[in-house]
């Protein structure tokens, strides 16, 4: 019922805000017609002419540049959604360990979250591209060759191939979301009250047996709206891929903009494009949070 | 061995100076019910939560179910107790998004490697014991207070312990709740348990309690029979507590 009710919000907001950019659109065609630039999309259908390192789906310069954007988008869902989850699997492992009782392990977490909050996305982007892979000379990791390959190329890891962009764009936006989902990951935990620590301990639990059957399970429904937010931050600063070349939908917009002047028709579709991304996001993690808080309706 | 508690010289100080323990030395004997008494702060809690490892203590020596503690806190020796040693909390502290069920099956699934059927059947019975079968399927916010207490109790003897503990079991339900408790506890006394309560219920002390121990600012001040203690305790202070609990 619930979920029904958000869904027509959307649409209502989605509507109210196509139809302002329609107005919008329609002043600034007509603007531009008066300027004799004119307003359209044709350009969409013409040939691209520009390589694209990385796509998902066969494309080739000969390709035009509606189906450049769509490569562009993929790019940019691929990388979000493997950050998504590196840096959910370091937000709850980090949030766990400075929620824990082991004081150089707490020492450790807070020191990478400190570090990693006061540093710039953009420098640590770049830190990771120059200096993280492209000033690696050879295999880093030698014992394992074959398994895991790490070279200025990127990282070849079990037959999958990464580039070194989009290697350094994954671990930076990992590391730098993990530390502020580690944060919201201990202030959850903390939100738990003592007594239920002890009650699982009273009953001879293991503290890792604890921690997800009783603990986590609480400590969720404070967590998901804070993971929820991170997700959607982490989403538009994937955008920030422009600064070690990756070509996610932002660089090739930026490119196609370049090249055709359509710096209008090319925000649009760039807002259009961020927007569904938005919502597939916001929606996946509703449904989670309707599933994990099921128990609560009792 | 006829005890199942033994401390030797406990201490223990939160703050530097303040010993919330005192030198303990006592002994809980098998099938004995000892209630611990004294006024707010004397560390009636910080005693009985040390005799599971949830507290740590400073100095001295502590046994129990035959397994050995010292200040070092050995937390396989501590797991080892808590496997035979069941507590009970004020605040019930029962597992929100568990239904009874689950409440009760949970360490025994995972401690004892029960397959869930098993679990399920003993849970069952121990949910008859407490006369409160027809709620095994709903969830603690379901349930009175009372009945929520006595599934904490039947999670706590859900592991087969030698040992039952209890902070003030009764002291967060309302008056005409408290009762359903005490006869439950009453009833698991008479079966034999061994149980440590720290409770002001007078009551249930002078009936139930093969011994009354009698803390102050730390100190064990007096360990003798409820009879002695009630009607002719040694001590002032335990006449000052007693004259105070009977206004
Ligand atoms: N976690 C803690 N940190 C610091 N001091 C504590 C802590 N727990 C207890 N104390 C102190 O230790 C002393 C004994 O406390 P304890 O809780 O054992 O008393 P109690 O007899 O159970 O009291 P009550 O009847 O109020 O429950 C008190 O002075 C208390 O302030
Ligand atoms: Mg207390």
């Amino acid at each position: 019922m619930k979920m029904r009710k958000g869904l027509w919000i959307q649409v209502l907001v989605l509507a109210l805000v196509f139809s302002l950019i329609l107005v919008l659109v329609n002043n600034i065609s007509t603007n531009l017609i008066r300027s004799g630039l004119g307003f359209d999309f044709g350009w969409l259908n013409r040939t691209a002419g520009f390589a694209l390192a990385e796509h998902v789906l066969p494309y080739s310069s000969s390709d035009n540049y509606a189906w450049a954007l769509l490569i562009g988008w993929l790019n940019s869902l691929k990388v979000i959604f493997a950050s998504l989850i590196m840096a959910t699997l370091i937000g709850f492992f980090v949030g766990i360990l400075s929620a824990g009782r082991n004081t150089l392990l707490r020492f450790l977490a807070s020191l990478y979250v400190t570090f990693i909050r006061q540093i710039p996305l953009l420098l640590q982007l770049l830190f990771w591209y120059f200096v993280g892979f492209l000033s690696i000379q050879g295999n880093l990791i030698g014992p394992f060759k074959g398994i895991l390959n790490i070279s200025n190329q990127g990282i070849v890891i079990l037959g999958i191939n990464l580039s070194a962009e989009f290697s350094a764009l994954l671990i930076g936006l990992s590391v730098y979301s993990g530390a502020y989902i580690s944060e919201i990951v201990r202030g959850g935990i903390q939100s738990v009250s003592r007594g239920q620590w002890e009650a699982f301990r009273s009953l001879g639990l293991a503290e890792n047996i604890g921690l997800i059957k009783v603990i986590m399970p609480q400590a969720l429904p404070a967590i998901l709206p804070g993971l929820t937010s991170q997700y959607l931050n982490l989403a538009k600063n994937s955008t920030l891929a422009i600064a070690v070349g990756y070509s996610d939908i932002y660089a090739i917009s930026d490119t196609i903009i370049t090249q055709t002047g359509r710096a209008i028709e090319g925000f649009i579709l760039l807002l259009i494009s961020f927007f569904f991304l938005n919502i597939i996001i916001s929606n996946c993690m509703e449904l989670l949070n309707n599933r994990l808080l099921s128990y609560q309706k009792h | 061995m006829s005890h199942i508690i033994r401390a030797n010289n406990l201490v223990k100080s939160f703050t530097k100076g303040l010993r919330a323990l005192d030198d303990i030395s006592m002994v809980v004997n098998k099938q004995e019910v000892l209630v611990v008494m004294g006024p707010s702060g004397s560390g009636k809690s910080t005693l009985i939560r040390t005799f599971n490892g949830l507290e740590t203590f400073d100095s001295g020596k502590l046994e129990v179910v035959g397994v050995p503690l010292y200040s070092n806190h050995d937390e396989r020796n501590i797991r080892a107790i808590r496997r035979k040693v069941g507590m009970v909390f004020q605040q019930f502290n029962l597992f929100p998004h568990l239904s009874i069920l689950e409440n009760i099956i949970l360490a025994p699934m995972k401690v004892q490697k029960l397959t869930r059927i098993e679990a399920e059947e003993h849970a069952m019975h121990l949910l008859s014991q407490m006369g409160i079968t027809k709620q095994a399927r709903k969830y603690p916010s379901q349930l009175s207070g009372g009945e929520q207490q006595r599934v904490a109790i039947a999670r706590a003897l859900a592991l087969k312990p030698e040992l039952l503990l209890f902070d003030e079991p009764t002291s967060a339900l309302d008056p005409e709740r408290v009762n359903e408790v005490l006869d439950a506890m009453r009833t698991l006394a008479q079966k034999g348990m061994t149980m440590v309560v720290v409770t002001h219920e007078v009551g249930f002390a002078r009936e139930v309690a093969d011994r009354v121990l009698f803390m102050d600012s730390g100190k064990l001040i007096e360990m003798t029979t409820p009879d002695i203690f009630f009607s002719n305790a040694k001590h002032e202070r335990s006449r000052k507590f007693l004259n105070q609990i009977e206004k």
